[in-house]
């Protein structure tokens, strides 16, 4: 992974100085709330229902062991003994006290952490799939090029003070893990007609208020011009991305309104002025960040003695067969399968971890996987690098830790923002709904005979828990002062990525798991073959869902 | 007389302030973008410009034009940012005055993108604000005050 030089420690460090400066001058009331507010946000700091919370970077989603052992003793030290892993692959800790932030950042600049940018009106932390590197249907790293743009955005003097918040995910793989076209800009790592691999520009996309399925900017761009591009189309939103009402401030909004032509155009003539200028990739550039995401020293290993050992393994515990079949992936490397660590235990809310199993999976991650931990957009954990024959040991430690639920991919490990239990923008709580589904739907055998299906919540329009893109999404809504949900079906955040359909009229907090067994039951009716529910969805349309949810029951 | 931070300094302002009715502003006041579109003769004369006012009108004027000042009505409308970069990257050599309600804590950034003078909307906080001038020592990216990105300059 990447490490830090003296360069980007250097800033990292006055930046936590900085802060350090404007907290005291806050605290001392020489700056108002509202100077404070955006300073604070691009310092990870949200002012919360409860309490503040602090936002981690964690860059495109790759921690060291080291780095998550940190994490842990921060947890235990300046909260309350656990963190939440958020859909941007970030680290959420949910009860800092605001004079100690500048000290908590000064323990992650220690580890080459920080939680610059976290939030506010700025450019966000680089996504990317939690595979990258080790998926069988990748193209090239994307992890690379999501280091050159954390770099490159990273206190970018120009755009610190955009319209809105402003998010780029980067895929490499033909199966889209980073949801690209939900993002501002999604960058595709694609070849061309004559097998060169260069960059396909979407821009556009995003969640909230008003969902939108970004639109190709460019459909291929020469990847040393990868900054320079990013900037022009940063430059034009900046100066024509509306700033009169927060909820039309995205740059989808500005893409639809100029409309996808002129956007481009204007992209284009900001593009000519910087276009081939010092931020031009460098041939050593590029290799120097590559140099950081070699192979690690994987083992040569007979691939078809490993799998044998693996079948004999599974043979004999039906269990652990299980949770290899749920919950490992195939690993690029022959001899290695890919771990996903289930944060979505029943009962738990989903994507939190104790200071305890983040210790663990750091030892964990020492002992199976070269010392690396990834943190995914679904809010769970992976150790990207195991070896066959050791898959059994580890999935031993995992279970008696809780994190080896063997529901990766399931209705139960869904994607659940914190919502009104400590957001203060949500309308709704999330964590009750998620473990009532959970709850009603614990039995394995049934899980498994839905398959694969994406279930998510988020407590407000703000979408943190990517309710648009699940197969089926659940909203959060105020109705004079009461919490209702709203479902929406049909969303994925595929390539063949759809914006979900709402479905009709609310429920009410109880009637969540009811409603939910009766769209389930409906999809198992109407089924054909091994469809899943999202390919039924797409088949039969949304009214013989509509028609079984809201019958009338005499 | 104004006073304003310029070249890391806190000087008197040798201009007068902008009077947005004025229909004859002097010589020595800075005009608004229609006072100064109005005008036939623009040379030594300065203008500023407000969040929306994109600066190409000025593009083609720019060896002619002492100062430029961006006013920043909230701190938060950060298109100012933009605008001193696109006018120093068409070669605008003259003064780039931030004006108006930024934040000492901008300064930094707005140095990056090109200003070289900060006039406060509250004078007496200026020698305070010099710090923030020094915050950072390194930065990532090509910028006015830095045109080559540390990817080309890490030893």
């Amino acid at each position: 992974m990447y490490v830090y030089d003296q360069y980007d420690q250097t800033i990292v460090d006055q930046r936590v100085d900085q802060f350090r400066d404007q907290t005291r001058r806050y605290l001392a009331g020489k700056m108002t709330d509202a100077e404070f507010l955006p300073l604070r946000l691009q310092n990870g700091l949200y002012m919360q229902r409860l309490a503040p919370m602090l936002r981690i970077a964690v860059p495109y989603g790759l921690l060291s062991s080291r780095q998550v052992r940190k994490l842990a003793a921060i947890s235990r030290q300046f909260d309350k003994g656990y963190a939440h892993i958020s859909t941007r692959q970030n680290v959420q800790l949910n009860w800092p006290r605001l004079e100690e932030v500048p000290d908590i950042l000064a323990e992650l600049a220690s580890v080459q952490m920080h939680a610059i940018q976290t939030s506010g009106n700025c450019i966000r932390n680089t996504t990317t799939d939690q595979y990258a590197g080790v998926a069988t249907d990748e193209l090239e790293d994307p992890r690379p090029w999501c280091e050159i743009i954390r770099q490159w955005s990273t206190l970018h003097p120009e755009f610190a003070f955009l319209p809105r918040k402003f998010k780029i995910a980067v895929c490499g793989s033909s199966q889209d893990r980073a949801a690209i076209h939900a993002h501002d800009i999604g960058v595709e790592l694609l070849a061309n007609a004559s097998g060169k691999v260069g960059c396909r520009i979407l821009a556009g996309g995003g969640l909230g208020r008003t969902p939108v399925i970004g639109s190709v900017i460019c459909e291929w761009l020469e990847k040393k011009h990868l900054l320079t591009y990013l900037e022009a189309i940063l430059r034009v939103y900046n100066q024509n991305g509306r700033r009169d009402n927060k909820y039309k401030a995205r740059i989808k909004i500005l893409v639809k309104a100029m409309g996808v032509d002129a956007f481009r155009e204007a992209v284009e003539q900001e593009w000519a002025l910087v276009k081939d200028g010092p931020t031009t990739l460098t041939e050593a550039e590029i290799n120097r960040a590559k140099s950081f995401f070699t192979d690690p020293a994987y083992l040569v290993v007979d691939d078809a003695a490993a799998r044998a050992g693996l079948a004999e393994k599974c043979g004999a515990d039906p269990i652990f067969a299980n949770w290899v079949k749920r919950n490992t992936v195939d690993h690029r490397v022959p001899g290695y399968r890919i771990v996903n660590l289930s944060l979505k235990a029943t009962g738990f809310a989903p994507g939190d971890i104790t200071d305890t199993q983040l210790e663990l999976v750091a030892d964990l991650a020492d002992q199976y996987s070269f010392g690396e931990i990834r943190t995914t957009h679904q809010q769970n954990m992976v150790l990207a690098d195991v070896q066959m024959d050791q898959l059994y040991s580890l999935w031993q430690q995992l279970q008696k830790a809780g994190l080896a639920t063997p529901n990766h991919g399931y209705l139960t490990d869904m994607i659940c923002c914190p919502g009104g239990d400590y957001c203060s923008l949500a309308n709704a709580k999330s964590i009750p709904v998620a473990e009532a589904i959970q709850s009603r739907f614990n039995d394995l055998d049934y899980l498994y005979d839905l398959g694969p299906i994406e279930l998510n919540i988020s407590g407000c329009m703000n979408a943190c828990g990517h309710h648009h893109i699940g197969h089926i999404g659940i909203l959060g809504v105020d109705k004079k002062g009461e919490e209702f949900y709203q479902v929406c079906l049909g969303g994925s955040q595929a390539k063949d990525a759809s914006i979900g359909k709402i479905l009709g009229p609310s429920f009410s907090q109880e009637d969540m798991p009811a409603v939910i067994e009766k769209l389930l039951s409906t999809y198992l009716d109407l089924r054909e073959g091994d469809e899943i529910f999202l390919d039924t969805y797409r088949r039969v349309g949304i009214e013989p869902f509509k028609e079984r949810v809201y019958e009338k029951v005499d | 007389m104004k006073r304003l931070i310029k070249a890391g300094h806190i000087v008197e302002d040798s201009w007068q302030p902008l009077d947005a009715d004025a229909a004859n502003p002097g010589r020595q006041q800075i005009l608004s973008l229609d006072q100064w579109l109005r005008l036939t003769d623009r040379s030594g004369r300065a203008v500023m410009l407000e969040p929306g006012q994109a600066p190409a009108p000025l593009f083609d004027h720019l060896e002619g034009i002492p100062l430029i000042a961006i006013n920043f009505p909230v701190f938060t409308d950060g298109r100012g940012f933009s605008y001193g970069r696109e006018l120093r990257e068409r070669g605008f050599a003259g003064e780039l005055r931030a004006c108006g309600h930024f934040i000492r804590d901008q300064m930094s950034y707005l140095a990056r993108c090109g200003f070289d003078a900060f006039q406060l909307a509250d004078e007496s906080l200026l020698a305070e604000a010099l710090a923030s001038l020094q915050d950072f020592s390194e930065c990532y990216q090509a910028a006015i005050d830095q045109p080559l990105p540390l990817f080309r300059r890490r030893g």
